[in-house]
């Protein structure tokens, strides 16, 4: 037995984790890496297992819509990462967002989140999600007192990024928790842009954190999926407003979750009540991508965020630049939040404007060559893109400069390729403005 | 001891060094957790005897439920408590009459007293509460990572399976077996 007054074993570093949590050796074949299950389902070892496990009753897998042990590993691994008791994994970043919603929100009801958000998100919100019912009231990151003012017996969570795409905002997210904790809300945090890596959301208050796990946690631009964070942080029990959580489900003949599975209730509601009734499963071998990935994640966003300093320095000093907007820079509107938040670096996304306003982004844009223009970010390749002629299209001029992305505002994703051959291209595609 | 916090090890010996488990406020619902873990013991090995007076003589799962503690037909190795933090001394009272005293007092998730602890602690059981028993056999085997829980545990040793079926693992030592 454990000597009582010995020292708590010590736990294992990011990078430790990042390669190990989640991933034991194959019990059947002994493979050491994650194999990859790639098939639909999995036989009972009898009619009683079966059944036991319908009930949710035991762990153990039916159908890889609704568990798969390739994609169980990423969920473990993500979990691990965040500080978080369970995880679950989707499709896409966007289902993740979904489920999240599903499980908490009854039409009717509302959330508050952050005005800066990617602009899928807030397309996602403003409209999939009012024909669902469910109805955003947006606050603004910059004034903490918009979320507390927007509260209203409605509300049932509140949702942010912590660095915020595209535009290099860094949210306060202490002081956001602490109004989503005097509403009696969970606070949800999308981590995508910082990863577990430079921040971890659930040590300053998070309850839920998702990600587009299609970005740097994959991080080399090859597939597409989500993970969603259980922090274990919120009790569902205290009032009647989270029915999946706290009351019993006609689903699983009258089982309440919150009570049976504990801290790690909401990532089971996501998955029984949400993936396994809406469908969408992450391919196990994109699951295996993913994880491929993660294991390089502090190497990489280490590099990510050194490599985006560089450039965000050569383009405050040149001369077609008008402004440049990362965290990362003394100068920063944001630099005192990155410093309370994100010692180890800013990241790799950020944004700057042109004097050329949007003739000058079209212009950049069309001219790099090592840079990619593309509509993503995250990937180990340096990626650009002109946010007004793309991913914000569809929003109305004035939303565009709420969300960051005005006409003179072009976005990049810093990648780890030689940081000289990073600023060079940008040098000569500038030189073509 | 400290009761905030259990290292691995602890809970480990524990679950390995007990066979016969009482499981005092079991119930017959399936959709209960208290069903769930008796069960779920039971599929991994241990002898369980649900105790509740409202159940006794009742048999479900294969398990039959006696009233009270004293009523186990065999001696009790672990008491694991489903009821609520101020029925736990009662309980710890019954437990203590018992011969041979079990060796462990559980408290399930939820449930921590530890006036009743100390009591229990003081006749020399092991004492563990606000956990349970089938997540944490869960995490030490490593089956509970298959919901994508995290299990707090790293290791490059392979599982070890338990039993004949494909879907069931051991909290067994892994790794090469000490000659
Ligand atoms: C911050 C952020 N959240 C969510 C998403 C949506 O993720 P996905 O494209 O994986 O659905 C994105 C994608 O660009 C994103 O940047």
């Amino acid at each position: 037995m454990t000597d009582e007054t010995s020292a708590p074993p010590r736990e294992p570093g990011f990078s430790t984790l990042a390669i190990h949590a989640g991933a034991q050796p194959d019990p059947t074949t002994g493979a050491r890496a994650t194999p990859i299950y790639q098939t639909t389902s999995f036989v009972f070892d009898d009619v009683d297992h079966a059944a036991a496990l319908f009930g949710l009753q035991t762990f153990g897998n039916i159908y890889s819509r609704i568990t798969n042990p390739t994609n169980a590993v990423l969920e473990e691994r993500v979990a691990a990462l965040e500080g978080g008791t369970a995880a679950l994994a989707v499709a896409s970043g966007h289902a993740a967002q979904h489920l999240v919603f599903h499980t908490l929100l009854t039409p009717g009801d509302e959330f508050i989140a952050s005005r800066k958000l990617y602009g899928g998100s807030i397309n996602q919100f403003n409209h999939a999600f009012k024909s669902f019912g469910w109805n955003v009231v947006w606050a603004d990151p910059d004034d903490i007192s918009s979320f507390e003012k927007a509260v209203t017996p409605k509300t049932k969570a509140i949702f942010t990024e912590s660095i915020a795409n595209p535009g290099g905002v860094v949210t306060d997210i202490a002081a956001i928790s602490a109004v989503a904790k005097k509403a009696g809300v969970p606070l949800i945090v999308d981590n995508t842009l910082a990863t577990p890596y430079l921040w971890q959301p659930i040590r300053h208050g998070a309850d839920i954190v998702v990600h587009s796990a299609t970005k740097f946690l994959g991080g080399h631009g090859n597939s597409i999926g989500g993970v969603i964070v259980d922090a274990g942080t919120f009790d569902w029990s205290a009032t009647d407003r989270y029915p999946f959580l706290s009351k019993p489900r006609p689903e699983y003949s009258g089982m309440v979750l919150h009570e049976t599975f504990g801290n790690f209730a909401f990532a089971i509601a996501a998955r029984v009540l949400g993936l396994r009734d809406l469908g969408p499963a992450l391919s196990p071998f994109n699951a295996f991508l993913i994880l491929t990935g993660i294991e390089t994640l502090g190497l990489r966003m280490q590099r990510h965020s050194e490599n985006a300093l560089k450039v965000a320095e050569y383009l405050a000093a040149h001369p077609k630049v008008e402004w440049v907007s990362y965290p990362g820079l003394a100068s920063d509107r944001y630099h005192a939040l990155a410093q309370q938040y994100l010692p180890k670096g800013a990241g790799a996304v950020f944004t700057f404007g042109l004097k050329g306003g949007y003739e000058a982004g079209v212009k950049l844009v069309s001219n790099v060559e090592l840079f990619s223009h593309l509509a993503n970010i995250g990937d180990t390749r340096s990626l650009i893109i002109h946010p007004a002629s793309t991913t914000h299209r569809q929003l109305t001029d004035e939303a565009k400069v709420v969300a960051g992305a005005g006409p003179e505002v072009v976005r990049l994703s810093v990648g780890i390729e030689d940081v000289a051959d990073i600023i060079g291209d940008l040098d000569q595609a500038l030189a073509k403005v | 001891m400290n009761h905030d916090r259990y290292d691995d090890t602890y809970i480990r010996a524990i679950l390995s060094e007990v066979r016969t488990i009482a499981i005092v406020g079991a119930s017959a619902n399936a959709a209960r957790p208290s069903y769930f873990v008796m069960k779920y013991l039971s599929e991994r090995g241990y002898r369980v005897f649900p105790v509740n007076p409202g159940q006794a003589g009742k048999t479900v799962a294969g398990l039959t439920f006696v009233a009270t503690l004293a009523d186990v037909p065999e001696p009790i190795d672990m008491v694991d408590v489903f009821r609520a933090p101020e029925h736990v001394p009662a309980v710890v009272d019954e437990v203590l009459k018992l011969d041979p005293l079990p060796k462990v007092l559980w408290t399930q998730l939820g449930v921590r007293n530890d006036e009743a602890a100390a009591k229990a602690e003081a006749a020399g059981l092991k004492v563990v509460m606000n956990r349970c028993p089938k997540i944490e056999y869960g995490r030490l085997s490593g089956e509970i990572g298959w919901t994508g829980v995290n299990s707090r545990t790293i290791s490059s040793r392979k599982p070890l399976r338990l039993g004949e079926g494909v879907q069931r693992l051991s909290i067994a030592p892994r790794g090469p077996k000490s000659s």
